[in-house]
């Protein structure tokens, strides 16, 4: 069993922060690595992202969205409370090399796995600027965290709130504009996200890296449920990514594969809020 | 004249005694094991058929030799226990091999009766005894003896726990040897577990023997990726003296056509670990969303593609289809399977092979485009060679397809393991005597050295190493 140390409501009832304690994990873990996870018995094996890892505590730090059932249930645990399963570090590790000024552009989520990239490609010598997008101001995450060893932190929201007005986008055209130097942009959040900074940098050839979160059932190479298209090809995401070339992803298919059980997780998450009510009779 | 004389020239050959099962129609509707097992007058019935051939040829049919004609002796004379001991020697998953080995082309297939009438029925037999020893202590069950202490100055790591690695571990363990198994996935038995439906073999007796073990001294490490997790030079520096490597065959194959991608094309891997691993067949009771069904086409013609077909009818399919590029006759899978298969309400369609997979504007799947075959001159496989009909295809309606054309090796350890060096196919190369690697006290069997074979072929690598293990520590 794997316990939860600390809990952190991000945005509540939609994002939050678990701290597990899994020293094997965290001891190997590396930026871009994920975990899959059973939260119990009859539960369902996810991927979710490393989103930071403490080898001498011991711990490993996991951010997640509330989009299912496996999800929701995950949320309603306490600090003190265990995970059934936490299996990993899995998939390929970021490649991190000293090449100048890296821009990392975050959404939603997304934040939380492009923050152990951006601090491994900080460690590793490089100018990381971050930028980081949400909906709104009481949306944004790991902005601190970033600026911790970030030289510049730019941020979008979509209502103006904070930082730029607009998208990701936008910000990332101007620092182009500005004549900065880019030697990578490594961009992690929701697909169509990840598609509109390809679509940006391609005609500029600035190397793009993007994380595909795929659906996975066993993460370790079996049964290839998260098989996308890659420069034509199809490759797994769990053994061969979850990072891949940005501009050679086939963006559609990935969109259309990660909704192909919507219907059961509908069914899924209506059970779940059933048995919820059930129990609090 | 001998008993064996007499059956070589002729004598006549009773019949062997059936297995009772449940009926096709229903038990196409639940996962419930389908074959139910002898009773004890089925079993002393089939005991009475063999001979005791003088010269038993059985046994060399059999990957881990059991003494077969010892066995079926002891039950000749009513002694059950006594039987058991002697398979406990060399199998330590009895009931799982009792169900799923392919025993007509092995001991079976080896049997002299089978040349003049139906052959022993030992898979059958060894079942029985398996199963009704399941009760018995663990110690007994898997060494025979009452007495186990784990004291040898060994320690051995078992890196995955399917039929090579358990096999590995048990035959050590029953030496007294102290065993860790390292699982990747959250539970123990490889594809005993996330790939044979429980229709077939049932999760429990899986469970039983791997307690049995636990029971003994076996340690199982859940969770643990060898190549991500931990690596193997980490295990010899921790105090491991030997390796055993049984990580299983990997990465599925497709067949590399246009619309492999779209939604309702599965690997056979995810169909099956879906429902077995994931125990989706409950859902929603259990999280795991379950394969969609409709109209389900099932490519390929081994065991695989029959218990993904075969679980496909118990999800609810309206019908299911197995397309295979050869015929019949060649079909890889086990006579029984088929058979079974058939029998539940599965449709075979012969000599087409997909060259498309067709979809909607939701990129769900809608038709599979099969090209017709014929059979052409055998290929180095012995096997006649599919040849295209020019010109000749098919358009099949489906709502799901299964791809069950096999696997490739899976990358994980291997790359992170560069030492180990691997074969022109690019699986682990190993001393097919003792198994050992390129890498010095690190052995490997099972599906990572050969490909995808069948449980009992890992099972007798798994013990192979173990052997050898016991004779280069313990002398």
């Amino acid at each position: 069993m794997y316990k939860i140390v600390n809990k952190r409501s991000l945005i509540p009832g939609q994002t939050s922060m678990l701290v597990i304690e899994a020293p094997q994990v965290a001891l190997k873990a590396e930026p871009g690595n994920f975990v899959m996870l059973r939260v119990h018995e009859q539960g369902e094996r996810i991927p979710l992202t490393i989103a930071d890892a403490d080898p001498e505590a011991g711990t490993i730090t996991l951010v997640f969205l509330v989009v299912g059932k496996t999800t929701a249930h995950l949320d309603s645990l306490e600090e003190g409370d265990s995970l059934q399963d936490v299996c990993g570090p899995l998939g390929r590790p970021t490649e991190i090399e000293s090449r100048g000024t890296v821009v990392c552009v975050g959404g939603g989520t997304g934040v939380a796995a492009m923050h152990h990239i951006a601090k491994g490609h900080a460690r590793a010598g490089n100018r990381v600027i971050a930028i980081v997008g949400a909906r709104s101001e009481s949306l944004l995450l790991f902005c601190d965290e970033l600026a911790g060893f970030c030289p510049e932190v730019r941020i979008a929201t979509d209502d103006g709130s904070r930082g730029h007005k607009g998208f990701v986008t936008q910000v990332l055209q101007r620092l182009i504009d500005e004549g900065e130097e880019i030697a990578e942009v490594v961009a992690v959040g929701p697909v169509p996200m990840m598609r509109a900074v390809a679509e940006l940098t391609r005609p500029y050839g600035i190397k793009t890296t993007v994380s595909l979160n795929s659906i996975m059932v066993d993460g370790i190479g079996m049964c290839g449920a998260c098989r996308c298209s890659v420069g034509g090809e199809t490759r797994f995401a769990c053994v061969d990514g979850p990072e891949f070339d940005g501009h050679e992803v086939d963006f559609d298919e990935l969109w259309r594969r990660l909704g192909q059980f919507r219907e059961q997780e509908a069914v899924s998450r209506e059970h779940f809020h059933q048995c919820r009510c059930g129990e609090s009779k | 004249m001998t008993q064996e004389q007499s059956a070589k020239k002729g004598r006549k050959i009773q019949p062997r005694v059936a297995m009772p099962e449940q009926p096709a129609r229903e038990r196409s509707g639940n996962f419930d094991e389908v074959a139910l097992g002898y009773r004890r007058e089925d079993a002393l019935a089939e005991t009475a058929r063999c001979i005791q051939c003088k010269n038993p040829k059985c046994r060399k049919g059999c990957p881990v030799e059991i003494d077969i004609k010892g066995f079926i002796g002891r039950l000749q004379q009513d002694d059950l226990s006594g039987a058991h001991e002697i398979i406990r020697q060399y199998n330590s998953l009895p009931a799982v091999c009792g169900r799923v080995c392919p025993q007509e082309s092995q001991c079976e297939g080896a049997c002299v009766l089978a040349a003049k009438g139906e052959p022993v029925a030992i898979g059958r037999l060894e079942r029985y005894v398996a199963d009704t020893f399941a009760a018995s202590g663990a110690c007994e069950q898997l060494t025979g003896t009452r007495e186990c202490t784990l004291d040898r100055p060994l320690r051995v790591a078992c890196v995955g726990g399917g039929p090579a690695g358990l096999s590995c571990a048990g035959h050590l363990a029953a030496l007294g040897v102290k065993v860790t198994v390292f699982e990747a996935l959250h539970e123990v038995g490889g594809v005993l577990v996330y790939g044979i439906p429980r229709f077939r073999l049932p999760k429990a007796v899986v469970r039983r023997e791997v307690e049995a073990m636990r029971a003994l001294g076996v340690e199982f490490v859940t969770n643990w990726v060898a190549g991500r997790t931990f690596q193997l030079r980490e295990l010899m520096e921790q105090g491991f003296d030997a390796v055993f490597i049984g990580v299983g065959a990997g990465l599925p194959r497709f067949l590399n056509v246009p619309g492999e991608n779209l939604l309702g094309v599965y690997s056979a891997n995810e169909y099956l670990t879906r429902v077995n691993l994931g125990r989706a067949f409950s859902f929603p009771d259990h999280d795991t969303p379950p394969p969609h069904t409709g109209r389900v086409v099932v490519v390929g013609g081994g065991n695989v593609a029959m218990d993904a077909a075969r679980t496909a009818l118990r999800l609810g399919a309206d019908e299911v289809t197995i397309l295979y590029r050869r015929t019949e006759a060649e079909m890889p899978a086990r006579a029984e399977e088929t058979h079974h298969a058939l029998e539940e309400g599965v449709k075979l369609r012969c000599l087409c092979s997909p060259i498309a997979f067709n979809g909607d504007a939701d990129m769900k799947l809608t038709s599979v485009t099969a090209q017709l075959m014929e059979l052409g001159a055998p290929d180095e496989s012995g096997r006649c060679r599919p040849v295209c009909v020019e010109g000749a295809s098919e358009e099949i309606p489906a709502d799901t397809a299964v791809i069950a054309v096999g696997t490739r090796p899976n990358p994980i350890l291997l790359e992170a393991t560069p030492e180990l060096e691997l074969n022109k196919w690019g699986y682990i190369q190993a001393d097919p005597e003792t198994g050992e690697t390129s890498m010095p006290n690190v052995f490997a069997g099972g599906d990572i050295v050969t490909g995808a074979a069948t449980v009992i072929s890992a099972m007798g690598a798994g013990r192979r190493a173990a052997k050898t293990i016991a004779e280069r520590f313990l002398g």
